[in-house]
């Protein structure tokens, strides 16, 4: 049981990490948080199911234009629900205009797709029991990504702009930086994160609507763990989250796992608002 | 149209003279309610206790979302709560079986408990946090009423309650939900009016603001909880009955967005506009059949148009009042004589020996020495001067007396009271009030209601009074009124009593954040650069109008960088450096003072 537990511990948790990361990348260049980085990780198994099962392609092309897509809604969602609420942050419009899109996104999924789960091509093939490809390739994904968005934001320039647009928006406009388009970029960074979340983790959450309002939640809670915009925060607390509550599950059974979950994420929430590994807030007055 | 009206002392014709605009449209929309019956079959009947059931979760939920400001998107919950607890209660799953209407209050007192627990939260977390929060919790009921089989019937469900006769008519049913409806509206336009309601939209837009008047942020939130929870645990009884036999299916999360979106479509801080929102979004899927399945894609589009478009909502719409151009060439009068009337006396007064002295304090931030071992004496119907440098100190010294920055060395007192560090929300009892270098005012309320938001520790009506309109909470909103009416004479701006405060100029708007101070009848009253901004002739007025003050017995902290202003009206000053005083004395003595002329003054 053990075996097991870790295996969907650690997928279950690596999935909830890259959703997690989803938001950070958002985040980090708009300051806002957004709803359809659940959805931008439903997406991803609901279009690599349609590309590879309903289209036939072979598996590749199905995981390049599945992020495509991705990339694209998160263009879009730039568009349409960040860019016209940014100039009145502090009222903080974003968390309604992005869950206008999350609720169009999950609708339109729902209607066009069905609101049935659609089984996830193995993709593969590889292992078998704990080692099967869908506990492993979530984690294998997960880990390709902090990599790879660790070469970009501290070996290449762009990626050195994400940062500086992070740190201090007003310092690196004056420097010259293009942030509405580094903005957009970063829009089309986190489709692709979400979308390699939902294709590496479909065989395990399938390609079904309802996933993206569940990972909405789950995904933000390793953010809240991990304090905001920490990438490493975000891993840490999406794995740990991951055997947090597959451990409840296997113990104690699924309903009280996701009211552990819940228990612990307004417990983290109330005692560390900041996040465990944040930095603490502004001053008010 | 604000939903919070005042109502002027007047005699009773006149009353509802002035209420009858604010009124017309209620009861517009009762009567409507009323002809239905008459006009339509039970298919009608059905939609029309749908929407009275939503509505009565909605004006609740309403006080949370559009007045206090938090974004629950999850109260399908409590919805889910309400009806399980009260069909389990009838239907004696697990006690003795309950007639339903014992098991309706028992249903809102578990409603009210689960409403502070969900709300909780929102004590320290904003926004999206919150929102995910209460999403969190919306996610978890629908499970346990999935799993928990003895007792929900789980996925097979249970019979909601049956109402007795006359009530188990389709029409019949109507009546009684549509008399709940008007009693959840009546209440919930009572507290919108009452200080509560004032407050909680204080709490929404200036926080910082509302506690220095003494309003205290959890108190208010967790009462308006209490209710918003029982009402929607109330509706669920009702929306069970209403089904006759409930599922887990039955609470979607749809339901949720509905009763969130149609309060975003009516307004913030009005009760009419939502309750149009909650008819429109009720009706809507009805009129358009072929898109029913649309519905919640429909709504999440109306969410973004409403956002992007119109922020406002309906309630921005049917605002008539505030289009209408202000006259552009105002003057700010002053009129401080009136003070006399107003304000009690000190002069000779017991107050007279209790001085605000700091001894000692010192407050840093990281490694910056902000204050560093600073005395001052404020005693009452003194000006005392703050001036110094940018950084120098000042404001943090205003922070550090009202409470919002915990000093860490060093004693403050008040005569033989000690002022406990931090606790920003104890310093208007103890009769200390501010103003802020920013004015933190509540642009979509009135002016009037802006200053009265000053008084809110002066009201004795308790919330369950406010609720239901007793007579001392009508007697607390009369006084308050007339007081704050008056004192915007004092500072020249009753003309603008009814305008909402966003559509005022900057200088006006200092002015409105004297009179909020003054509401509280300070004993000491700190200024934080009350001049910036104001033109010269604004400037002399501003000085007759504080001298007045300190006339009447109170102890006045200014800080400020018009050097005439200080030395003009001053009676001690105190220049600060670098968190230290540089020097103290009269302005005489410090206007030659070496080291403030090399330092600060120049020349």
């Amino acid at each position: 049981m053990l075996a097991s537990i870790l295996a969907s511990g650690l997928a279950a948790g690596a999935i909830y990490a890259l959703v997690g990361v989803t938001y950070n990348t958002m985040f980090s260049t708009s300051r806002v948080m957004s709803f359809t980085a659940g959805q931008l990780a439903m997406l991803g198994g609901v279009f690599g199911s349609m590309f590879t099962l309903k289209l036939g392609m072979p598996a590749i092309a199905g995981f390049v234009l599945t992020l495509l897509g991705c990339a694209l809604i998160g263009i879009i969602t730039e568009y349409v629900a960040v860019r016209p609420v940014l100039k009145s942050l502090d009222q903080h419009l974003y968390v309604l205009s992005t869950l206008a899109v999350a609720l169009m996104i999950q609708q339109v999924a729902a209607i066009k797709w069905g609101t049935e789960p659609q089984p996830f091509p193995r993709l593969i093939g590889w292992g078998g029991g704990v080692l099967d490809e869908k506990f492993w390739l979530p984690v294998l994904a997960c880990a390709i990504t902090i990599l790879g968005l660790e070469y970009l934001y501290r070996r290449t320039l762009v990626g050195r702009a994400f940062v500086a647009i992070a740190e201090d928006n007003f310092a690196a406009r004056a420097l010259g930086l293009p942030e509405r388009n580094l903005r957009i970029a970063s829009y089309a960074l986190a489709g692709i994160i979400g979308g390699v979340a939902g294709f590496s983790g479909g065989e395990l959450l399938l390609a079904f609507f309802a996933n993206g309002a569940l990972l909405n939640f789950y995904g933000f809670v390793p953010v809240a763990l991990g304090g905001l915009g920490n990438n490493r925060g975000a891993v840490i607390g999406g794995l740990a989250l991951g055997l947090f509550q597959q451990a409840a599950n296997f113990l104690v059974g699924g309903i009280f796992s996701s009211v552990a979950v819940f228990t612990l994420f307004i417990v983290v929430l109330l005692t560390a608002p900041q996040g465990l590994f944040g930095a603490s807030t502004a001053r008010r007055v | 149209m604000t939903a919070v009206a005042t109502v002027p002392p007047r005699d009773d014709t006149g009353v509802l003279r002035a209420a009858l605009p604010h009124l017309a449209p209620f009861l517009a929309v009762f009567a409507a309610a009323m002809i239905l019956p008459l006009v339509g079959n039970d298919y009608w009947a059905l939609i029309g206790t749908r929407m009275a059931i939503y509505w009565v979760l909605v004006s609740g939920l309403n006080l949370v979302v559009g007045f206090a400001g938090h974004l629950a998107i999850g109260y399908v919950a409590l919805l889910t709560l309400g009806a399980y607890t009260t069909s389990v209660l009838v239907a004696g799953n697990v006690m003795p079986p309950l007639p339903v209407f014992a098991a309706l209050p028992v249903a809102a007192c578990v409603g009210a408990l689960f409403g502070v627990i969900v709300g909780l939260p929102a004590l320290r977390l904003r926004t999206f946090y919150f929102a995910m929060s209460t999403l969190g919790f919306a996610t978890i009921v629908t499970q346990i009423a999935l799993a928990w089989q003895s007792v929900t019937g789980g996925g097979i469900g249970i019979a909601g309650p049956e109402f007795p006769a006359p009530f188990n008519t389709a029409w019949g049913f109507y009546f009684l939900c549509m008399a709940i409806a008007a009693f959840t509206t009546w209440i919930s336009a009572n507290v919108a009016r009452s200080r509560y309601g004032r407050a909680l939209i204080a709490l929404r837009d200036a926080e910082v603001a509302a506690e220095a008047t003494g309003i205290s942020k959890p108190k208010m939130l967790i009462a308006i909880f209490l209710l918003a929870g029982a009402l929607a645990s109330v509706a669920g009884g009702l929306f069970a009955s209403l089904q006759t036999y409930i599922t887990p299916d039955a609470f979607t999360f749809d339901l949720s967005i509905l009763f969130f979106i149609a309060i975003l479509i009516g307004g913030r801080g009005s009760i009419l506009g939502p309750m149009l929102g909650t008819i429109i979004l009720t009706i809507l899927p009805e009129i358009a059949a072929p898109l029913a399945a649309w519905s919640t894609f429909l709504y999440a589009v109306l969410l973004l148009v409403i956002v992007l478009v119109m922020p406002g909502g309906i309630a921005a719409l049917l605002d008539f009042r505030n289009r209408r151009p202000l006259a552009a060439n105002r003057a700010i009068v002053p009129c401080p004589t009136a003070l006399a009337d107003i304000m009690r006396g000190r002069a000779g007064g017991k107050t007279l020996n209790k001085t605000l002295a700091l001894r000692g304090v010192a407050l840093s931030f990281g490694n910056v020495r902000a204050i560093d071992g600073l005395d001052l004496d404020v005693a009452p119907g003194q000006i005392h001067g703050l001036i110094g440098p940018n950084g120098s100190g000042k404001t943090t010294t205003l922070n550090v007396i009202s409470g919002y920055y915990a000093a860490r060395a060093g004693t403050m007192t008040l005569g033989d009271d000690t002022l406990p560090p931090g606790l920003p929300v104890l310093r208007a009892a103890q009769g200390i009030a501010r103003t802020f270098q920013t004015p933190r005012v509540i642009g979509e309320a009135s002016v009037l209601e802006n200053v009265m938001i000053g008084g809110s520790i002066e009201g004795r009506a308790s919330f369950i009074e406010a609720l239901l309109a007793l007579p001392r909470n009508r007697q607390d909103e009369r006084t308050l009124a007339a007081k704050a009416r008056a004192l915007l004479g004092v500072v020249g701006l009753e003309g603008l009593a009814e305008v909402r405060a966003d559509r005022l100029q900057h200088s006006e708007l200092r002015f409105i954040e004297i009179a909020r101070a003054l509401m509280l009848d300070p004993d000491f009253l700190l200024l934080d650069e009350p001049a910036a901004g104001l033109s010269n002739d604004e400037i002399a007025r501003l000085a007759e109008l504080i001298k007045a003050i300190s006339a009447r017995g109170v102890g006045v902290l200014l800080v400020e960088h018009h050097a005439d202003l200080i030395f003009d009206i001053c009676h001690y000053v105190t220049v600060l450096n670098l968190g230290r005083t540089l020097a103290a004395g009269t302005p005489a003595d410090i206007r030659v003072h070496k080291e403030v002329v090399s330092a600060y003054l120049g020349g």
